[in-house]
């Protein structure tokens, strides 16, 4: 066995080192990252911006995405719905995402469409064209969109709302759509304000994965981006959020039938991948905890003890904002409470504390990561996608090559100390999803009435 | 100036590519086994990965009304317990070679995929669980009676949810007594009726060797392909195949259904039977949808509705090409105070795109986009994998991704325009709105 396990490594490494991946920088600032991937004669281009809502201040939440919106709508050159119209007839497919830490434009063409996107991502990182009336057509697009999203959605409810407890001073306790009422009284000039403080060269990074030739990539580069200015960056507020000296909980009420519980506790994201090992533990326990159809919550709490339909654990270690959660949450089966699953929940992660994981459950873990590394690479897009965070969050994406070595080198005693150090009651916040039968003869919304 | 010069960049070198990728092709090889089922195979040996995946004519078509849920429970249910293997047994074996079991459903088919590695350890013990869920499912008493507890949950959440209520309410408009019906009749007690032996006789039935369709690609040759496509069906069971599906009729009013919600927007579908695989107006209604609302930010719908007067955030509209005339749909959300008007101004686009048909320029811009982005559809082996079971299962032509540019090029304004007035009667379409401003209505509408 040990024989065909040194089979299997000898098949997956050599691939990550033929993954090549090269790194550039021009003068103006900006980062380029590229890996050549040769099995299609395609290419991602993705533009990374480190502007996220983690940069927004109160009152004008929200103004990242919006601003991702108002960059389909036309720069001085290229008028409004012209940019995607050039890329569809190119036989493209692009769109863009804003998150807590990063706003992204992407496009996917035939390779030798490359120069086009570039030229379009270039032209718009310089001189974008914010009109006013097209503000007011698209602010109205992104209500829609958070009504859609989270309003009528009664778990992203609970998540917004457990999100601004659980962060009480840190800029992630504000939702990326923004609040509607920020919404509802944000201006162009705040969509000026935030394009002319954060899109600039040297606060992006371009990654390009596809059928082309890395030097070929930076000299494209160099034309099209080469020319924008650098532009001074403002100051960024650490923001640290104090901790946490007691368990916070809530109720959110919404239309719904099942009740829902998600929960909580800070822990540390990673910030030394070299001498760092507590995010690495946190992965494998994330991972045992609900990695694969057999990890413990599945296991446990879903096929053997019935007490939810399902449940699931979650912790993200790389993070702008220098800090993570780790996550449950789950629905209660039919008879069970909400109180009953935080319960069993939380049992799990004492089971965790006194009992540990098992070798068996490590070595699952550590095949799947193994797995997953290889299986990656048949998308072009998760290859960029993993590059551009790291990049942006901080990170070189020369972290990605040890990523299994370091998980494989957690120890079952180490994954109890941070079970033991941070998922504690002091630490902890708990929302709830009460249920609210609809009236089938009530068609209005609930809530106190909207105040305009 | 700067527009013109990049346009005119952007359509000389999509035409270029078009001709550099109609001679590329991807390589599908075709057989039988001797158990009799359809296998299609594409070697590549760039990644250490096989991807495969088996499909029956066991969607949610092949249901009874009174069990409906049966045909999903039973593919589902086969994953939890075969050949003496616990649902545990099996995620764990499954997990520790890092290997991924997923799988499809819909009106027409069931279907199983696993990706795993390629190296032999892993990909055999992979195959093997694989194998036993196809041939030697258990379903076991006491996770059936689990499984109906969640499935029920779900579909009591899903009857509070508005886009659930939305599209089950549509699909029932739309197909009424049909089989492709069946899937939106699934109830609590529908779920509640199904036994062990009826999943048993269900997979008996519907399970066959002869008439399944096994699609694979990656790192393996020829001969091991054949080896495990014997394999995967040696042990399924005897069955004759299916009787062919019904037609489906075309409705013969409209029907508009409101249907009652809290919610802040309202859901809003509209749609009419639509198209079939391999069905000769299929390219023209495929292109001409890419213009109506298939095409992303540059759809007549999207540039209408969101475009000019920012009332959505989504509106699509798409075919769903089935055995037999999947659906037309037309779907859109947005705040319930100006629904109306959104769902008039749909209508209209909708209308003026029945009647007037498409413009030149939109025709070329739509084939280029179409055909130019024709290498992204082919990307990765997973999508591959998708076409080789969609090819297979339909009876599509070994060279449907070969011909695919030269037929989409083939269409002309013409063309369109008749086959959308011939196949779509805007006059007698299902239209189903949740959480809208009007009364509601009773299940029926004029």
């Amino acid at each position: 066995m040990f024989t065909k396990k040194l089979i299997m490594l000898m098949l997956v490494f050599p691939l990550t080192a033929h993954a090549e991946i090269q790194e550039f920088k021009l003068d103006n600032g900006l980062k380029i990252v590229v890996q050549e991937d040769h099995r299609s004669p395609v290419v991602v281009s993705q533009v990374w911006y480190r502007a996220g809502s983690i940069d927004e201040v109160n009152g004008k939440t929200g103004v990242a995405h919006l601003l991702e919106h108002m960059m389909f709508k036309g720069t001085k050159a290229v008028k409004a719905g012209q940019f995607s119209r050039l890329i569809a007839a190119a036989g493209g497919k692009e769109n863009a995402f804003t998150n807590r830490d990063y706003t992204c434009y992407f496009q996917q063409l035939e390779k030798s469409q490359l120069p086009l996107a570039m030229k379009l991502e270039a032209d718009r990182m310089a001189n974008l064209d914010l009109s006013k009336e097209e503000f007011s057509k698209e602010i109205k697009v992104v209500m829609e969109e958070r009504r859609w999203r989270t309003e009528d959605k009664p778990q992203s409810m609970v998540s917004e709302q457990y999100q601004s407890t659980v962060f009480q001073v840190h800029p992630y306790g504000r939702p990326v759509v923004g609040w509607m009422n920020d919404l509802e009284n944000m201006t162009v000039e705040d969509a000026r304000e935030w394009y002319h403080k954060w899109y600039a060269p040297n606060n992006a990074t371009l990654v390009v994965v596809g059928d082309v030739k890395a030097d070929e990539v930076y000299q494209l580069a160099k034309k099209y981006y080469g020319p924008i200015k650098t532009r001074p960056l403002p100051e960024r507020k650490p923001q640290i959020e104090p901790p946490q000296i007691g368990e916070r909980r809530i109720i959110v009420k919404a239309p719904a039938e099942l009740p829902y519980v998600l929960l909580g506790f800070h822990v540390p994201a990673l910030q030394d991948p070299d001498k760092d090992w507590e995010p690495y533990a946190l992965d494998i326990l994330s991972s045992v905890l609900s990695g694969n159809g057999s990890a413990r919550l599945n296991q446990n709490l879903v096929r053997q003890d019935r007490v939810a339909v399902d449940a699931s654990a979650g912790y993200d270690s790389t993070q702008r904002g220098s800090t993570s959660l780790f996550e449950l949450d789950g629905t209660p089966s039919e008879g069970k409470t909400a109180a009953e699953l935080e319960a069993a929940l939380l049992g799990e992660i004492e089971k965790i504390k006194t009992l540990g994981v098992t070798e068996e459950e490590l070595q699952r873990v550590k095949a799947q990561t193994i797995a997953a590394d290889v299986y990656k690479r048949d998308s072009m897009f998760y290859q960029g996608m993993e590059i551009g965070q790291l990049e942006t969050i901080g990170f070189s994406w020369r972290i990605l090559k040890d990523y299994p070595a370091k998980l494989a080198a957690v120890t079952p005693a180490q994954v109890q100390q941070v079970a033991e150090k941070y998922l504690v009651k002091d630490n902890l916040t708990v929302a709830t999803l009460d249920p609210q039968p609809i009236d089938p003869n009530d068609n209005k919304p609930k809530g106190k009435p909207h105040v305009h | 100036m700067f527009i013109n010069k990049l346009l005119k960049y952007a359509f000389g070198a999509a035409a270029l590519c078009v001709s550099l990728q109609a001679s590329a092709g991807l390589n599908i090889q075709h057989w039988q086994t001797s158990t009799g089922a359809d296998v299609y195979y594409v070697e590549n040996h760039d990644l250490p990965i096989i991807d495969l995946s088996v499909s029956f004519a066991a969607g949610s078509a092949r249901d009874e009304p009174a069990k409906a849920g049966l045909a999903s429970i039973t593919r589902y249910m086969m994953t939890l317990g075969a050949g003496g293997l616990t649902d545990e047994d099996i995620s764990k074996r499954m997990a520790d070679v890092g290997a991924q079991l997923g799988g499809d459903f819909d009106a027409d088919k069931a279907s199983f995929k696993l990706r795993s590695l390629s190296s032999a350890r892993e990909f055999s013990q992979a195959l093997d669980v694989y194998t036993q869920i196809l041939e030697k499912p258990d379903f076991p008493e006491n996770v059936l009676a689990r499984e109906k507890s969640r499935i029920i949950s779900s579909l009591k959440e899903s009857a509070t949810q508005p886009a659930s209520i939305a599209s089950k309410a549509f699909m029932k408009a739309l197909y009424d007594s049909h089989p492709y019906a069946y899937d939106s009749l699934a109830e609590p007690a529908t779920v509640d009726s199904i036994t062990r032996s009826d999943l048993q006789f269900y997979y008996a039935n519907h399970y066959a060797a002869k008439g399944a369709v096994i699609a694979m690609i990656g790192d393996l040759t020829r001969d091991q392909a054949s080896q495990l496509a014997e394999k995967l069906t040696a042990g399924l069971p005897q069955a004759s195949a299916n009787a062919p599906l019904p037609a489906v009729t075309d409705p013969q009013q409209a029907q508009e259904q409101r249907i009652a919600h809290p919610a802040k927007q309202s859901h809003i579908l509209l749609g009419y039977p639509g198209v079939k695989r391999g069905d000769p107006d299929y390219f023209p209604l495929y292109v001409g949808n890419y213009i109506l609302g298939g095409g992303g930010f540059v759809s007549r719908l999207t540039e209408e509705v969101r475009e000019k007067r920012g009332l959505v955030y989504s509106v699509y509209s798409y075919f769903m090409p089935m055995a037999e005339l999947g659906q037309f749909q037309i779907g859109l959300q947005t705040k319930r105070e100006q629904s109306e008007d959104a769902l008039k101004l749909v209508r209209e686009t909708l209308n003026t795109f029945i009647e007037k048909g498409v413009t030149e320029p939109e025709l070329k811009a739509a084939k280029l986009n179409i055909t130019g982005g024709f290498p992204l559809r082919l990307d990765s082996n997973a999508k591959i994998l998708d076409y080789l079971a969609v090819i297979g299962f339909y009876k599509l032509p070994l060279s449907f991704l070969d011909d695919f540019n030269a037929n989409v090029n083939k269409v002309t304004t013409a063309q369109i325009k008749e086959a959308f007035a011939r196949r779509i009667a805007p006059s007698k379409m299902v239209t189903v709105v949740v959480a809208g401003n009007a009364p509601a209505t009773a299940s029926e509408g004029k």
